[in-house]
């Protein structure tokens, strides 16, 4: 592939004798394929970029997301990792400790009006920079709410968690809806820590204590246990969907109005609004005990730790840090900007956009998943056990085995240290 | 010149013979070899600490098990104590698995499968890897019922279209077309079939038994789960072993009926004493095929269910792709790849010794 683009590039050089001879090719590689705006936001990115300075010319390279990771892993395995690379926050901890990752030479001072879910810190360095965050909220609709006499929460005074399960077992009675919530167990894979991580850490239980480390009495502790079975019967008494929903169901259920509230990213968000217009509400997350808490992290940029060409790949991040960009990005996608300064310039997202409360949500309940290199592995075993738990499985056993597979990999890994 | 030329005939065959078998030495005897030693070691997918040998442990890690005799909870008469749904109410097996240095051996282990005793106390078998006992049961289940249901179901099929009948032909292909498509497309194809809410088996059922039929989720409930990736993994490869029995039956010579017409013998006789003799070795042939196929279960599970619900449909190979690349554990991935190797190798030599020319 990089040879390809290499090939094409110098073809591009010989043809045209006004192109720069000096300029250092870097090749960039992006999750995205197949997402034409962001495709065009970033290629105006790099094109400002190659236009801008005389040393350096960048090369986009895209991959499905679905294939992205397993590209990069076995890339590092042949050695042919590009200089920079895109990679999903709560997985950079474990590449910044494999090495495919080197710290920037980004500073504080840099990022210091990001959020701080956009900057992915390891060891005490910053390793990867977002230029977006994503934001998780409880879709609901004003009128159905009133119907039922249930207090709309604020992002002030969320929902308890009696006033949640007052919530869901009321709208239950609600003839007109199959089910009062969609969790959205359709979407396998990281949605599972993503989006129900931060349940957990709200009712004072984790993945793991990273310190320690382990996840002994954090992932099997009495807090996490009280969260399985409060988990549990969530299914029992078909609050919501269980493991086997429809995919399709997920993205038009709420729509539909087959459920009353959906558990749901910003990035849905738009559809909603345009199907339900003012009478739709994006709640925030309840407190369960600990504090309301929704993931923060989406993907950010880092520099491969083999690159040849550090200074250039750092000078890129920095350049396509400027808030125009995070504007330019947040306006295709419909992402959360990463600065104010750039909320401020979007659509959606300037004071009174049609999305401005997912700023306020980031802003004010965004917590990072566990930050460890042993997190990729944790996070399988937590999708594991939620399904499982969700199926009737022993809420204590399950989470038994979650915490033991978890431990035994710290321990083959020597605490990732 | 008579010695020189199977000489250079042989050259020439080694010549011919190198292509292919260069690549299975580089993709399957270098890998086999690989597995085999990376299963004695730590090996991870990605790591920066070194590779250290570990002899054993992945392999006790995996089969380490234990037993425990336990006695219910009692009250005072020593009557066991039932729980609200009428089971007798047995300690938690946590209370002796987790930190108590009175059974320190059975530190970290799970219930594998209990076994009930007199007086109300049971036998508890545990396991270190429960997940990997759940593997291998459910791959020996897989295979213990699909290797002679696809099998028969594949002779019968066979028969069927082995008669020359006009438009024969059409039959084979619909036989066979399952076995050509993907299975990874058929996988796909059959999870919206055992769609629990408008799954095309419930509409069906349902339309059979005039509405009275109570629609299933097929792959969301652990109970019929692994039967539901059993029945579409017959369906899809018995035109495979249909097409091999179909080559067997016709090498049988028609000679052979025709003096069984002549004794006036019976079809079932027909077939016992002339058609099954004559399919002996395809029969060994087929055997050894489909159970080293159902082995190998992987696709199906990989595509439907991803092991669950509650691991009903984990397999082995599942488990060793998961290990090994998705939590990054190349040693422990190489292990389970090393345990079913041997043990489709000895079922294989088995099944050979058993079906041995005996004259």
């Amino acid at each position: 592939m990089k040879r390809a683009m290499n090939l094409m590039a110098a073809a591009i050089l010989t043809a045209s004798s006004s192109m720069v001879f000096a300029q250092t090719d870097l090749s960039l590689w992006y999750h995205g394929a197949g997402n034409d705006k962001e495709k065009s936001v970033l290629t105006g990115i790099i094109n400002d970029f190659n236009g801008s300075q005389d040393d350096w010319k960048v090369n986009l390279a895209e991959f499905p997301q679905e294939s992205y990771n397993e590209s990069v892993v076995a890339a590092a395995l042949s050695g042919k990792l590009p200089d920079i690379l895109d990679v999903d926050g709560p997985l950079m901890p474990n590449w910044a400790w494999s090495k495919y990752l080197t710290p920037l030479e980004i500073t504080d001072e840099d990022v210091k009006d990001f959020l701080p879910g956009t900057i992915g810190r390891y060891d005490g360095k910053i390793y990867s920079v977002g230029l977006w965050d994503a934001a998780v909220a409880l879709f609901a609709r004003k009128s159905v709410l009133e119907k039922h006499e249930l207090r709309i929460p604020t992002l002030d005074k969320p929902w308890s968690l009696d006033e949640f399960n007052t919530a869901i077992n009321t709208l239950k009675m609600d003839k007109d809806f199959e089910y009062p919530l969609d969790l959205g167990l359709a979407w396998k894979g990281e949605w599972y820590a993503y989006a129900f991580g931060p349940l957990l850490q709200s009712w004072g239980g984790d993945l793991m204590d990273v310190e320690k480390p382990t996840a002994e009495g954090v992932l099997n502790g009495d807090e996490a246990m009280a969260f399985g079975e409060w988990w549990q019967n969530l299914f029992t008494k078909k609050l919501v969907p269980g493991t086997s929903q429809d995919g399709a169901d997920r993205e038009t259920g709420f729509l539909d109005g087959k459920y009353a509230m959906q558990w749901n990213g910003n990035w849905a968000a738009l559809a909603a609004l345009e199907k339900f217009g003012d009478d739709l509400l994006f709640l925030p997350a309840p407190d369960m005990g600990k504090g309301p808490k929704i993931g923060a992290a989406s993907w950010q940029f880092g520099v491969s730790g083999s690159s040849k060409n550090q200074k250039g790949a750092n000078d890129f991040i920095r350049f396509a840090m400027q808030d125009k960009y995070l504007a330019n990005f947040s306006n295709a996608t419909g992402l959360i900007p990463a600065t104010a300064a750039a909320a401020k310039m979007t659509e959606n997202y300037k004071e009174g956009g049609k999305l401005s409360v997912f700023y306020a949500l980031t802003d004010k309940q965004a917590t990072k998943r566990a930050v460890t290199p042993a997190y990729n592995v944790a996070t399988l075993e937590f999708e594991k056990a939620l399904s499982d738990i969700a199926n009737g499985a022993d809420v204590a056993d399950t989470l038994d085995a979650a915490t033991d597979a978890i431990n035994k990999d710290l321990e083959k890994n020597k605490n990732y240290k | 010149m008579t010695d020189g030329k199977p000489k250079s005939q042989n050259k020439v065959g080694w010549l011919m013979a190198l292509p292919a078998s260069s690549l299975i030495i580089l993709f399957l005897i270098v890998p086999f070899l690989l597995a085999f030693w990376f299963s004695f070691t730590n090996q991870r997918l990605v790591s920066p600490n070194p590779t250290e040998f570990v002899g054993w442990s992945n392999f006790s890690d995996l089969m380490g098990v234990g037993s425990l005799t336990i006695d219910p909870k009692r009250d005072a008469e020593g009557k066991p104590v039932y729980k609200a749904n009428g089971d007798i109410q047995y300690p938690r097996m946590r209370t002796f698995t987790r930190n108590n240095p009175d059974y320190e051996h059975l530190q970290g282990m799970r219930e594998w499968f209990s076994i009930p005793l007199s007086n109300d106390r049971k036998w508890v078998v545990l396991a270190k890897d429960a997940l990997f006992m759940k593997a291998l049961t459910n791959t020996l289940l897989f295979v213990a019922i699909v290797a002679p249901i696809q099998a028969g179901l594949a002779l019968l099929l066979a028969l069927l279209i082995n008669q020359k009948l006009p438009g024969i032909n059409l039959f084979r292909t619909i036989y066979f077309m399952p076995v050509v498509i993907s299975i990874v497309v058929v996988s796909i194809l059959w999870r919206f079939i055992y769609d629990g809410e408008n799954g095309l088996l419930n509409a069906i059922l349902g339309f059979l038994s005039f509405g009275l039929f109570e629609p299933v989720d097929w792959l969301g409930n652990p109970s019929t789960a692994l039967g539901s990736i059993m029945a579409m993994s017959i369906w899809q490869g018995v035109g495979f072993h249909m097409i091999i029995w179909l080559s067997g039956l016709q090498t049988i010579p028609g000679s052979l009926y025709e003096a069984a017409a002549l004794e006036g013998a019976k079809r079932w006789q027909v077939f016992r004493y002339v058609t099954w003799p004559g399919l002996r070795n395809t029969a060994v042939l087929i055997m050894v095929v489909i159970t080293m196929q159902a082995f190998a279960l992987f696709a199906q599970v990989d595509v439907m269910t991803r092991g669950g619900p509650v691991d009903s449909t984990q397999s082995l190979v599942f488990q060793s792709v998961q290990r090994g690349y998705e939590k990054q554990d190349i040693a422990g991935g190489s292990a389970i790849a090393v345990v079913l190797f041997l043990m489709v190798l000895s079922i294989s030599l088995i099944q050979r010794y058993m079906s041995r020319d005996r004259s």
